[in-house]
């Protein structure tokens, strides 16, 4: 048992450490985890960051917790279209022949995109520092921030891992992950604060655990402008916390249900 | 004995279509055998079964004595696969697909490593080692998907089509790495449409059609059942047709097809080329005017026609008459 689990590791790295050279491989991939987050937080910050003013703090720094959510998130799809692409390639066919541990494809999968995250979370925070954000919480919370942002964003890609092994095509997985990201990262307080929106919306971005997410990110770096109003439900009063109970339910959910459609996938072609 | 590879009464079914319909399959240890089929016959379902890829409908599989659909693990660690279109990343290098794969059958890191560039040096792909796949040929990526196969030395080999699609220069490149591999006492299974690639390379020929084996024996049975080489000469004059069966007689295998009309006679031969010239000279010396003369080989359609009365390209009309029916 010990072994075998010890040999499900090691399959799963020799996938993510493939799936890591690609980074500099795929054009389309360095530009999605290196560049386009340079101009998210670039495009942000000067468009809106200088256009909006907030008493007692700076509405740049209130943005980098979103943009920094956002873009984890987004990064979720490259699971569920590499998985996608894996299942239509040859390769997949010799990945089945082989006597390896039969979850690595997935479990690799989803730990290249923890690599590709940190390295956009680190270009993000480097473009940030330069437009004038600052962590003014201390560099233990500030990891923990990073590592928050990470966690959730693992658990989320289990959902695009799904998503990826049930489609017929890596065009149909942008689609779908578009349908899904938009609302769920723009119907939150990622780029205004939740109480500003109407009725059911406001309800839906206090319980949207993305909201959960950049509340706790911006608390942990110290980025909530002084003199905000305490927020009222209890998902943002309690961030961190709520965070992880989605982060762990998704995991709990998504782990055995991709690792399933997976084996069947594989099993019919 | 049970023999190393075995499948009893395999089917298959995709809907409507039956990919396999009962198929069986013995195959010794240490021997190559050839799965010859036209396209659409079956042989890549054969294949997936035997390499835990599928599970079939019904029937059952082992391989090296391991059930195939009960142990398809213990079976995967004892074979190498190449299937009918190469399995390999075009991103990652040669170098890197081999290594990946070592490592995936557990070889360790350095094992993995030098037993990647042994490969890559056996077949030819040293100097392009270190370039992404995208930039191989397609006999390139053949080479490698092969040498994917063997990275952990398996016992039993899976060869589908290996050499489809390739020019006839990398062909019997292939062929000859291929009888290499072989003579070290692999046992092989090859799927592949060309009679003449599973004459020269396996013990063994199974001819399969719409998912059932319609005849089965070395190349040497087969090309007596379906009439092997022969001379087909067109001769100038009417007149001259006579002689020239004579002629030929001492030179035929057996009895000369005559087409009056066409003046066209069909000569099964032995010995090929040098029959051919000694037929020629036979002819010159009797005064015998030719149009034309040529020695052909048996083909798969000449397989197919043979056997089943019908050649290999009417399968599709087959096909829809079945489905009609
Ligand atoms: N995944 C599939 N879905 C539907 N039909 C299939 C599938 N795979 C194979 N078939 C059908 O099964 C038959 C046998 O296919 P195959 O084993 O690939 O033949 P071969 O390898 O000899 O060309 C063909 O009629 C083919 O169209
Ligand atoms: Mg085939």
């Amino acid at each position: 048992m010990i072994k075998q689990i010890r040999l499900a590791f090691a399959d799963g790295s020799v996938i993510a450490k493939r799936n890591v050279i690609k980074i500099v491989r795929v054009p389309e991939v360095l530009v999605f985890v290196l560049i386009s987050p340079i101009m998210f937080v670039g495009l942000f910050a000067f468009v809106f960051g200088g256009s909006i003013d907030i008493p007692g703090g700076s509405y740049r720094e209130f943005l980098m917790g979103g943009i920094f959510a956002q873009t984890v998130i987004f990064g979720a799809t490259f699971t569920g279209a590499g998985l996608a692409d894996d299942m239509q390639k040859g390769i997949i066919n010799r990945f089945r022949s082989l006597p390896m541990s039969q979850s690595a494809v997935v479990f690799g999968r989803t730990a290249s995109d923890v690599v590709y995250n940190v390295l956009s979370l680190i270009i993000m925070a480097l473009t940030g520092l330069l437009v004038g954000w600052r962590i003014h919480n201390g560099v233990i919370n500030a990891v923990f921030a990073f590592a928050l942002l990470l966690f959730f964003a693992y658990a989320f890609s289990w959902i695009m891992a799904l998503v990826g092994l049930s489609v017929p095509s890596v065009e149909v997985i942008n689609n779908a992950s578009f349908i899904v990201i938009f609302p769920l990262t723009f119907i939150a307080n990622t780029f205004v604060p939740s109480d500003n929106l109407p009725g059911p919306l406001k309800t839906f971005a206090e319980w949207n655990p993305v909201s959960s997410l950049t509340q706790a990110v911006r608390e942990l770096f110290g980025n909530i402008p002084l003199g905000t109003p305490e927020p009222t439900a209890w998902p943002l009063q309690n961030p961190v916390i709520y965070t992880l109970i989605w982060s762990a339910i998704i995991l709990a959910i998504f782990v055995p249900l991709s690792v399933r459609r997976y084996r069947r996938a594989a099993a019919k072609s | 004995m049970r023999s190393f590879i075995e499948a009893h009464g395999l089917v298959k079914k995709y809907g409507k279509v039956v990919a396999l319909d009962g198929f069986d399959l013995s195959i010794d240890e240490g021997t190559v055998v050839g799965l010859l089929g036209p396209n659409g016959a079956g042989k890549t379902t054969v294949v997936s079964i035997l390499s835990t890829l599928l599970v079939p409908d019904a029937g059952s599989a082992s391989v090296g004595g391991i059930d195939v659909l009960q142990s398809p693990k213990e079976v995967r660690r004892r074979i190498g696969l190449s299937g009918q279109f190469a399995a390999v990343d075009e991103y990652l290098t040669g170098f890197e697909n081999l290594d990946m794969i070592g490592r995936l059958y557990h070889l360790g890191k350095e094992p993995s490593r030098s037993r990647a560039r042994e490969l890559l040096a056996q077949f030819d792909l040293a100097d392009a080692a270190d370039r992404p796949v995208k930039t191989y040929s397609g006999g390139m990526r053949r080479r490698l998907d092969l040498a994917g196969a063997l990275v952990a030395a398996p016992p039993i080999l899976f060869l589908d089509e290996p050499t489809t699609g390739l020019d006839p220069r990398s062909r019997i490149q292939l062929w000859s790495v291929i009888r290499e591999l072989v003579s070290h006492g692999s046992t092989l299974l090859l799927t592949t449409q060309y009679l003449e690639e599973a004459d020269q390379l396996a013990d063994d020929i199974i001819v399969i059609d719409h998912g059932k084996e319609i005849a089965h024996g070395t190349s040497d049975e087969l090309k007596s059942q379906v009439g092997g080489e022969r001379i087909e000469v067109s001769i100038r004059h009417d007149a001259s047709i006579r002689d020239a069966v004579q002629s030929l007689t001492q030179h035929a295998s057996g009895t000369i097809h005559v087409d009056e009309r066409t003046r066209s006679l069909v000569v099964p031969i032995l010995g090929g080329a040098a029959t051919l010239t000694a037929a020629l000279r036979s002819l010159d010396a009797d005064g015998i005017g030719l149009n034309d003369v040529g020695l052909r080989r048996p083909t798969l359609d000449d397989v197919f026609l043979a056997l089943t009365g019908h050649t290999s390209g009417d399968t599709d009309q087959a096909d829809a008459e079945r489905q009609e029916a």
